[in-house]
């Protein structure tokens, strides 16, 4: 479905935030991207949506070299990228925001699905903007749904627990695992160890590159090994 | 009525072929069509241009239509529009203006507005501006409105000039006494080498009182903006302006808010913010599938919608 072959990006001060990541998101599984804060995790999603340009590798998607398309042709293609921190948008209201996302009308039902999955009531929020009068919870709820409404083959999610209530959670989680299947792939950025519990694969990433990759199975017994050592913010040892 | 009338009020008016309850249409400074209601009362002005309407107390729920037009070049109209709305009425008034130009000479409308809102009653006054036409005379539109609200009278007021016309001078005032309440929403685009100046002078007067004024505005291409405002918190009362302009192109804009606060208990707040589209926001809409260009119109359709 989606593989990235031998992706660097080093900044124009020459540091190295991605080096030499080679991955692959397999068609119909969610995908756990997790690793050390600074890591390369948010790097690495913007590399896939197109947001930032990779100083050398390539990027494919379906068996397509994707690598030289824009975040428009991206998203045209099929790739869907919930950002960890949402914008805000003084004017658009939610209503909106998901018309866009979905690319086209939708009844009220659909609101109301859309919206429920993300522990929303349609009724309270479809005719809100998405501005600064939304709490951090309620915006990236509906960055979520701007990703469902879209109904992409590959959805990049971006931390989507941050800021999501314990209460929600579990809802969040039954999202994710509908999603899931044969024409549907997923790859989640988390810490979250109810969101490694359901994952397919897990991919570590830390300094910049695959520490290691594998089934759940295989990858998330030893994923704490090899952490403690590292004390230093920038992961280096000390 | 001419074609390019029925245009205008199309596009500035809910005209549909006909009104629905008491209308005045002016067309060149001529009256082109009136009707009065059993509760509201439109008649000329002896003293001059325009109109005097009367809205009895207690009127609920209708709606009066007081577009004007100008079709062409070489006019400069000129009217007077009293308001006098009874107490407890609750309606809502339409005047819009098209302004249409295809010649050289300068085509202008210039409306001067008075509403007197008596204890309690309730208007939403919509206001929509626009030019047209491909001619080398300016299109220029300098409205006055002049509002005063008795005890607990509340007057929501929606203006929105869309492009088109090449110059501007925009003159509202308040006055407001006890628990009245102003809600503005002014929603301005120019494009080209448009200038728009908009002036707001509000007089909290009354204990209580409160305004909430709320501008967005785009400047495209080479235009010019200037804002300005004043509130003067003259007794216990709330104040508040917000100002957001945004910039795309050589667009500019002078923003200077004014708040006097002449009472211990006023308490008036401004927010200002001007600036190009944030790029986040039209990245966000990139990832749904938009170009920049599509991502640029809808950030701004939404802004000036809001």
């Amino acid at each position: 479905m989606l593989q990235l072959q031998n992706i660097s990006w080093v900044l124009p001060s020459g540091e190295e935030i991605l080096k030499d990541v080679s991955l692959t998101v397999p068609k119909g599984k969610l995908t756990v991207v997790t690793g050390p804060n600074g890591g390369g995790k948010t790097s690495l999603a913007k590399i896939i949506a197109g947001l930032e340009t990779p100083t050398s590798g390539k990027i494919f998607f379906d068996g397509e070299d994707i690598t030289g398309l824009d975040t428009t042709e991206r998203a045209q293609k099929g790739i869907s990228y919930a950002f960890q921190q949402p914008v805000r948008f003084k004017g658009l209201s939610v209503r909106d925001l998901l018309e866009l996302s979905a690319g086209k009308k939708l009844m009220e039902a659909d609101y109301c699905e859309l919206l429920g999955s993300v522990g929303l009531c349609a009724h309270d929020y479809i005719d809100r903007e998405v501005n600064a009068s939304l709490s951090g919870g309620e915006i990236k709820r509906i960055e979520i749904a701007t990703v469902l409404a879209r109904n992409t083959r590959l959805s990049v999610f971006d931390e989507p627990e941050a800021g999501i209530d314990l209460w929600s959670f579990s809802g969040l989680i039954d999202v994710f695992q509908q999603q899931k299947n044969n024409e549907h792939s997923m790859l989640i950025i988390s810490h979250q160890e109810r969101i490694l519990q359901i994952a397919d694969e897990i991919i570590v990433i830390a300094d910049g590159k695959v520490r290691t990759s594998g089934s759940k199975e295989e990858v998330l017994p030893g994923l704490l090994e090899g952490e403690k050592a590292n004390q230093c913010p920038l992961g280096k040892e000390v | 009525m001419k074609n390019i009338t029925e245009k205008l009020l199309e596009m500035v008016s809910d005209w549909k072929g006909a009104f629905n309850g008491a209308y005045n249409i002016r067309e060149d400074g001529q009256c082109a069509g009136r009707q009065s209601s059993p509760n509201i009362q439109i008649d000329s002005k002896e003293d001059g241009p325009g109109l005097v309407i009367h809205i009895k107390p207690g009127t609920q729920k209708e709606t009066v239509y007081i577009p004007a037009c100008v079709t062409h070049g070489d006019v400069n109209d000129l009217v007077y529009n009293d308001f006098y709305v009874g107490e407890g009425a609750d309606v809502t008034i339409v005047a819009g203006c098209g302004v249409h130009n295809d010649s050289e000479e300068e085509a202008r409308h210039n409306g001067i507005h008075r509403f007197f809102l008596e204890k309690g009653a309730h208007v939403l006054y919509r206001e929509k501006h626009i030019g047209t036409g491909n001619g080398a005379g300016l299109k220029r539109i300098d409205p006055v409105t002049d509002i005063y609200l008795k005890e607990d009278a509340v007057m929501e007021m929606d203006t929105t000039q869309i492009g088109g016309v090449d110059s501007t001078l925009r003159k509202t005032n308040a006055v407001l006494q006890a628990r009245a309440k102003l809600i503005i929403h002014e929603h301005l685009m120019t494009n080209g080498h448009e200038t728009a100046k908009t002036d707001f002078a509000v007089d909290l007067n009354g204990e209580d009182c409160g305004v909430d004024l709320i501008s967005r505005s785009v400047a495209r291409d080479f235009s010019h903006q200037e804002y300005h405002s004043q509130i003067n918190g003259n007794a216990r009362c709330t104040g508040h302006s917000e100002c957001d302009a945004i910039l795309v192109g050589n667009g500019t804009v002078n923003a200077s808010p004014d708040l006097y606060a002449g009472h211990i208990d006023a308490s008036l707040i401004h927010e200002a913010a001007i600036g190009k589209i944030a790029g986040e926001q039209i990245l966000k809409l990139k990832t749904l599938g938009l170009t920049e260009e599509q991502a640029e119109e809808k950030i701004i359709e939404g802004f000036l919608k809001g």
